[in-house]
C-alpha cells in the first residue's frame, strides 16, 4: 500500500479547514470550564479574576449531591443491564443466521435515530396506562432502551474481530455452551464490555431527554441542571457541575474507547484485506 | 448396500461400548437443530425489552391519539378530533413546516461542512486515524444539555461573541440575532450533531478503493475532475446516511430550541413537551407526535428515493 | 459384507443451505484406523461433510453414525472426535501450555498429571520449549502443530482436519504431510482428512472419497482411484486423461475388445461389472501410458498414426499433444526425459502414438 503516492500530497487548504473545524469542534464547550473559574456571575468577557468558589459552593449544596447520587445510581444500574443484554444481542447478530436479521438489528437501533422526545413520550404513555409511577425506576427503563444500541454498537465490532472457530474449537474439544462462553467468548470481548459499560454509563449519566419525562421527585443531575437554569444567578455554578461532568464524561468515554482501540483496528484491517 | 442398512436401522445393538447420556429434551432437539432458533434466544431478552419499550408504547401512543383529555383522566372513545385540530388551527401546521425547514437547514450545513474534515482523516492522515475519529466524536459523547448550554453562552446577549467583540471595541451594542433565534437553534444543531455526520461518511470515503483513483490519474483527470467523477459519488451513500443520521433526530429537538429559539425558533418538539406539561393535553401531544413521526418518514423516504434514482442515472 | 464394520457411518445424508442443496445423498464407510481424505475442488461440500462430522451442521435428512452410535441428537462437544481447523483456532488469550491442556478440564487431573501429558505432548509435536509462549506470537506451522497437540492429548478415536495444511509454503507441507502420515501410523487414530490438493490427498491415504456438486463420485483407494476412475469427472480431478468414445465388440476371458474413434482396436481388462458387448462407451488414457514415436513401432496392434500439434518442455518431462483422424480434441502424451531431449518433431509431421495391452480404463459411467 504506498500510501506516499500521488493522491495522497498534503493539501495544504484542506489542513487549514481540519484545524479551524476541530477548534470550532471544542471551544464552545471550553467556554464552559473557562468562565467556571471566573470571578463574576456574569458569563462575559472580559474575565474578573481567577477563582474557584462556584466549586467549593458545590461541595456544600445538598441537593447536588442528592442529584449526583441519582445519576450514579441510575447510570450503573443501566450499564449494567444494557450491557448484559448486548454482549448476547451482539452474539447472536454476528454469529448466527437468523431470519430477518436485517429488520431485526435496524428496530433495535432505532432510539440512535428516532427523536427522543417521541421515545420519552410513548414510555410515558405507556407508564401511565399502566398505573407505574415515575421515580428513577422508570427512569432506568428508559435508559436502558437508550443505551442498548449503544452496547450492542460498541460489542459487535468485537464479535466480529475474533475468529468464530475459536468458540467451535472450544465446544469441539468438550466445553458446551456456558463454559465455552466463559473461558473463551468472555475472556476476548472483555474489553468491548468494558468499554460498553463505560460508554453507557456515560450515555446515562449525561442523558436529559428520558429523564425529563419520566422521572419523579427524584432528580437526576441534568434534571437538576436544567431545573437551576432559570436562575441567571445560579449560571456560575451551573458553569462548574457542568465542566466536572464533562471532564468525568471525557475520561470515562476516553478511556472506554482506548480498551476497545484493537477490535476497531482489526475491523478495519479486515475490511483492508 | 442393501445388506449395510440392516444393521444400520437398530443401532442400539451393535457393540458399541460407549454410554454416554444423550440429551433428548425437545427444546434442545430444536436448539440442536436450527441455528436460527440458537441465535433467536440469545437474542430474546433484547428483543423483548425493546418491544415493551419501543413497539408497545408506540402502539399505545398511536391509540392515544384517537382519544381526548378530560381534566387528568381520558375519554377513550376513539374520535379524530385531534387529528382534524391540527388539520384547523394553522399553527400547528406552521410549526411543523418550520421545525422540517430548520433541520433541513442544519443537516445541509452539518453535512456541508462536515464533508472536507472526513475527507481530510480519510485520505490525508495515514497513521492513527482511529485518534483523529475518537477526538471528532469525543464531544458527542458527553452531555447534549450541556453543549446546547456552551452554545447559548457564547451567543448571548451578554455572551461570548457579543462582549468579546465589544470589548474589542468592533461593534457598539451587542448583535441582536444570535440568541433567540432560528439561526441560533440551527448553528447549534450543526454543531451538536457533526459527529453523526462524519462517521458515515468517512466510512464510505474510507472504503474507496485507492487504486480507483490512481486509474483515473492515470487516464488523465487532475485532482477536482477526479474528486467529482469518482470521489464523490462514491462516497453518496455515506453523504446519504449522515443526511437522514441528523434530520430524523434533529427534526423532533426540543432542548436545543427551547434554551435559545426564542419565539421565533421554536419548534415542534416544545409544543409536544408542552402537551404533556403545561398544556395537559396528553392526546394531542400523541397526536403531534404521530404526525410529526409520519412527516419524518415520509420525507425520508422520499429523499431515498430521490437519490436512489439519482444515482441510477449517474451510473 | 453382512456386518458393518465402518467405524463411521454416513447413511444418505442430505443437507440443504436453505434452497441450497450442499451435500447430496452421501453415504460413505469409513473403517477404523484408515487415513481416510475427502477430496474436492471448492464447493464440493467437503467441509461442510467434515463438519456434520464434527456436530457443527446437523444433516437435513439422513443418519451419521459413529462406532455404532447415532449422532443427530449429539452437541459437538460430546463427540468422540476431534478437529483440527483449517485457520487452527487457537485460543489468542492462552498460551501454548493452556492451549494445548484446554480439553482436559472436565477431566479433572491433579496439576502434575496434567503438565506431564502436556510436556508429552510439545515432545511429540518438536516444540518443548514453547510451552509459555503466548499463543499469538507463533508462526504458521506451529499453529497448526499446536492445534494438532491440543486435539491428539484427548486421545480421540477419530481427528478430523479440514485442510490443515493449506496456508503453509511447499517445502513445510511436505514436510508436514510425512511427519502427519507417520503420527497417524503410530497413535492408530482414524483420520479423516479434508483436501483439494489431488496429490496431497494420493500420498497420504489408505482411501480417498472424491467429491463434486454435493456428491461422492468415487471411494476408492489411491491406485484404483487413479488406474479406474468411475466417470470423467473423477478421472479428470485426479490427474489428466484423454477421452475417446467408442463401441463394445465382445467380453471374453475377462477382456473386453472395444472398437475406438480414431484408434482403432482396443483390449483392455480395466472395466466395470455392468459392461456388455454392443455398448457405446467412454474410454480412457492416462498420458504416460502413451509412446510418441516418429517411426512405425513395430509391433502387430495397439498403434495409431497421427499428426504433431504442439509441444510443451517441462523439465523433467515433456507434454506432446497429436491430432488423430476422427478424434476432435488433441491427445496428450507425457513422456519422461531420460536422456537429454533431442528435439522434438516439428508440427504438422507425421507421428506414431502407440500403447500396451490393458493400458486403457472403460468409465463406468459417461
Amino acid at each position: 500500500m504506498s500510501s506516499q503516492s500521488y493522491i495522497h500530497r498534503p493539501n495544504r487548504p484542506l489542513q487549514v479547514y481540519a484545524a479551524i473545524f476541530l477548534i470550532v469542534l471544542y471551544v464552545p464547550v471550553l467556554f464552559l470550564p473557562l468562565f467556571s473559574f471566573n470571578d463574576s456571575i456574569y458569563v462575559k468577557f472580559p474575565l474578573k479574576g481567577f477563582t474557584t468558589q462556584w466549586y467549593v459552593e458545590l461541595f456544600h449544596r445538598e441537593p447536588v449531591w442528592a442529584a449526583l447520587m441519582n445519576s450514579v445510581k441510575v447510570g450503573v444500574t443501566t450499564s449494567l443491564i444494557a450491557t448484559g443484554l448486548g454482549v448476547f444481542a451482539a452474539k447472536a447478530i454476528t454469529r448466527y443466521r437468523i431470519p430477518g436479521r436485517g429488520p431485526l438489528v435496524g428496530f433495535i437501533m432505532l432510539p440512535l435515530v428516532v427523536p427522543g422526545i417521541i421515545f420519552g413520550v410513548a414510555l410515558l404513555v405507556l407508564l401511565s396506562q399502566m398505573g407505574i409511577p415515575l421515580s428513577l425506576y422508570t427512569v432506568t427503563i428508559g435508559h436502558v432502551i437508550v443505551c442498548l444500541p449503544f452496547a450492542i454498537a460498541t460489542m459487535i465490532p468485537r464479535f466480529e474481530g475474533f475468529d468464530p472457530s475459536v468458540e467451535e474449537a472450544s465446544a469441539d474439544l468438550g466445553e458446551n455452551a456456558w463454559w465455552t462462553f466463559w473461558r473463551v467468548t468472555f475472556p476476548i470481548v472483555f474489553p468491548g464490555i468494558l468499554a460498553s459499560l463505560l460508554l453507557t454509563f456515560t450515555v446515562s449519566f449525561d442523558e436529559f431527554i428520558m429523564a425529563f419525562f419520566l422521572s419523579g421527585s427524584d432528580p437526576t443531575l441534568p434534571m437538576y441542571i436544567w431545573g437551576q437554569l432559570r436562575f441567571p444567578k445560579e449560571f456560575p455554578s451551573i458553569l462548574a457541575m457542568a465542566s466536572i461532568i464533562l471532564l468525568a464524561s471525557f475520561i470515562l468515554v476516553f478511556i472506554g474507547q482506548w480498551i476497545n482501540r484493537d477490535a476497531q483496528s482489526k475491523t478495519l484491517a479486515n475490511e483492508e484485506e | 448396500m442393501s445388506g449395510e442398512s440392516a444393521t444400520s436401522t437398530n443401532p442400539g445393538l451393535s457393540n458399541s461400548g460407549s454410554t454416554k447420556p444423550l440429551e433428548t429434551g425437545r427444546l434442545s432437539r430444536l436448539l440442536q437443530r436450527s441455528e436460527a432458533a440458537r441465535g433467536f434466544s440469545l437474542l430474546s431478552p433484547t428483543l423483548l425489552i425493546m418491544f415493551i419499550g419501543v413497539a408497545v408504547p408506540f402502539g399505545i401512543l398511536i391509540v392515544m391519539s384517537f382519544w381526548t383529555q378530560l381534566g387528568f383522566n381520558f375519554d377513550t372513545s376513539l374520535t379524530l378530533a385531534n387529528y382534524e385540530s391540527f388539520g384547523e388551527r394553522a399553527i400547528y401546521g406552521a410549526l411543523l413546516k418550520r421545525s422540517l425547514w430548520m433541520s433541513s437547514a442544519a443537516t445541509i450545513a452539518t453535512v456541508l461542512l462536515c464533508y472536507p474534515m472526513a475527507y481530510f482523516v480519510a485520505f490525508h492522515i495515514h497513521r492513527n486515524k482511529m485518534i483523529w475519529i475518537v477526538l471528532i466524536t469525543l464531544p458527542f459523547w458527553t452531555s447534549y444539555l450541556l453543549r446546547v448550554f456552551a452554545w447559548k453562552v457564547v451567543l448571548g446577549y451578554e455572551g461570548v461573541i457579543n462582549s468579546a467583540l465589544m470589548h474589542l471595541g468592533l461593534i457598539k451594542a451587542p448583535l441582536e440575532f444570535l440568541l433567540y433565534s432560528q439561526s441560533a437553534v440551527v448553528i447549534t444543531l450543526a454543531h451538536a450533531w457533526a459527529a453523526f455526520a462524519i462517521l458515515p461518511m468517512y466510512v464510505s470515503l474510507e472504503k474507496i478503493d485507492k487504486s480507483l483513483l490512481e486509474a483515473a490519474t492515470d487516464l488523465g483527470d487532475g485532482p477536482v475532475r477526479r474528486f467529482f467523477r469518482i470521489t464523490l459519488p462514491l462516497s453518496l451513500p455515506g453523504v446519504i446516511s449522515a443526511s437522514l443520521l441528523i434530520f430524523i433526530p434533529t427534526t423532533g429537538d426540543y432542548i436545543t430550541p427551547a434554551l435559545l429559539g426564542g419565539p421565533d425558533g421554536a419548534m415542534i418538539g416544545n409544543l409536544i413537551q408542552k402537551q404533556f406539561g403545561a398544556i395537559n393535553n396528553w392526546p394531542m401531544g400523541a397526536t403531534l407526535s404521530i404526525i410529526l413521526m409520519l412527516s419524518i418518514a415520509t420525507i425520508a423516504l422520499v429523499f431515498m428515493f430521490a437519490t436512489n434514482f439519482v444515482r441510477k442515472r449517474i451510473s | 459384507m453382512t456386518q458393518n464394520d465402518a467405524y463411521i457411518s454416513i447413511r444418505n445424508v442430505n443437507k440443504f443451505f436453505g434452497t441450497f442443496q450442499a451435500i447430496n445423498d452421501v453415504s460413505i464407510d469409513i473403517h477404523q484406523g484408515e487415513f481416510f481424505s475427502l477430496l474436492g475442488s471448492s464447493g464440493c461440500g467437503k467441509t461442510t461433510l467434515l463438519r456434520m462430522l464434527a456436530g457443527f451442521e446437523m444433516p437435513t435428512s439422513g443418519e451419521i453414525f459413529i462406532d455404532g452410535q447415532p449422532m443427530s441428537m449429539v452437541p459437538p462437544h460430546q463427540r468422540p472426535v476431534n478437529m483440527v481447523f483449517q485457520n487452527y483456532a487457537i485460543f489468542p488469550h492462552l498460551n501454548v501450555r493452556d492451549n494445548i491442556a484446554y480439553g482436559l478440564r472436565k477431566q479433572k487431573l491433579p496439576r502434575v498429571k496434567r503438565d506431564a501429558m502436556v510436556d508429552e505432548m510439545l515432545e511429540l509435536i518438536k516444540l518443548p520449549e514453547y510451552g509459555d509462549r503466548k499463543a499469538t506470537q507463533l508462526s504458521g506451522g506451529q499453529r497448526q502443530r499446536i492445534a494438532l497437540a491440543r486435539a491428539l492429548i484427548l486421545r480421540p478415536k477419530v481427528l478430523l482436519l479440514d485442510e490443515p495444511l493449506g496456508a503453509l509454503d511447499k517445502q513445510l507441507r511436505e514436510q508436514m504431510q510425512l511427519e502427519l502420515r507417520a503420527l497417524q501410523k503410530t497413535v492408530g487414530i482414524t483420520f479423516v482428512f479434508v483436501t483439494h490438493d489431488q496429490e496431497e490427498a494420493l500420498t497420504l491415504s489408505d482411501r480417498i472419497a472424491v467429491m463434486a456438486r454435493g456428491r461422492d463420485l468415487q471411494v476408492d483407494t489411491p491406485t484404483r482411484l487413479y488406474e479406474s476412475p468411475v466417470n470423467r469427472d473423477v478421472a479428470n480431478f485426479i490427474g489428466t486423461m484423454n477421452f475417446f468414445d467408442g463401441k463394445v465388440t465382445g467380453i471374453a476371458d475377462g477382456t473386453a475388445g472395444v472398437d475406438v474413434n480414431g484408434l482403432g482396436h482396443v483390449s483392455t481388462t480395466n472395466f466395470g461389472p455392468k459392461l456388455r458387448p454392443g455398448d457405446d462407451v467412454c474410454i480412457a488414457i492416462r498420458p504416460e501410458k502413451l509412446n510418441l514415436t516418429e517411426s512405425e513401432p513395430q509391433v502387430a496392434g495397439n498403434k495409431t498414426q497421427g499428426q504433431m500439434d504442439k509441444a510443451a518442455y517441462l523439465g523433467e518431462r515433456s507434454h506432446y499433444y497429436v491430432r488423430l483422424n476422427d478424434v476432435s480434441q488433441p491427445v496428450a502424451i507425457s513422456a519422461q526425459n531420460r536422456q537429454r531431449a533431442e528435439g522434438t518433431p516439428e508440427e504438422k509431421r507425421p507421428v506414431w502414438i502407440s500403447w500396451e495391452d490393458n493400458a486403457f480404463v472403460i468409465l463406468e459411467n459417461r
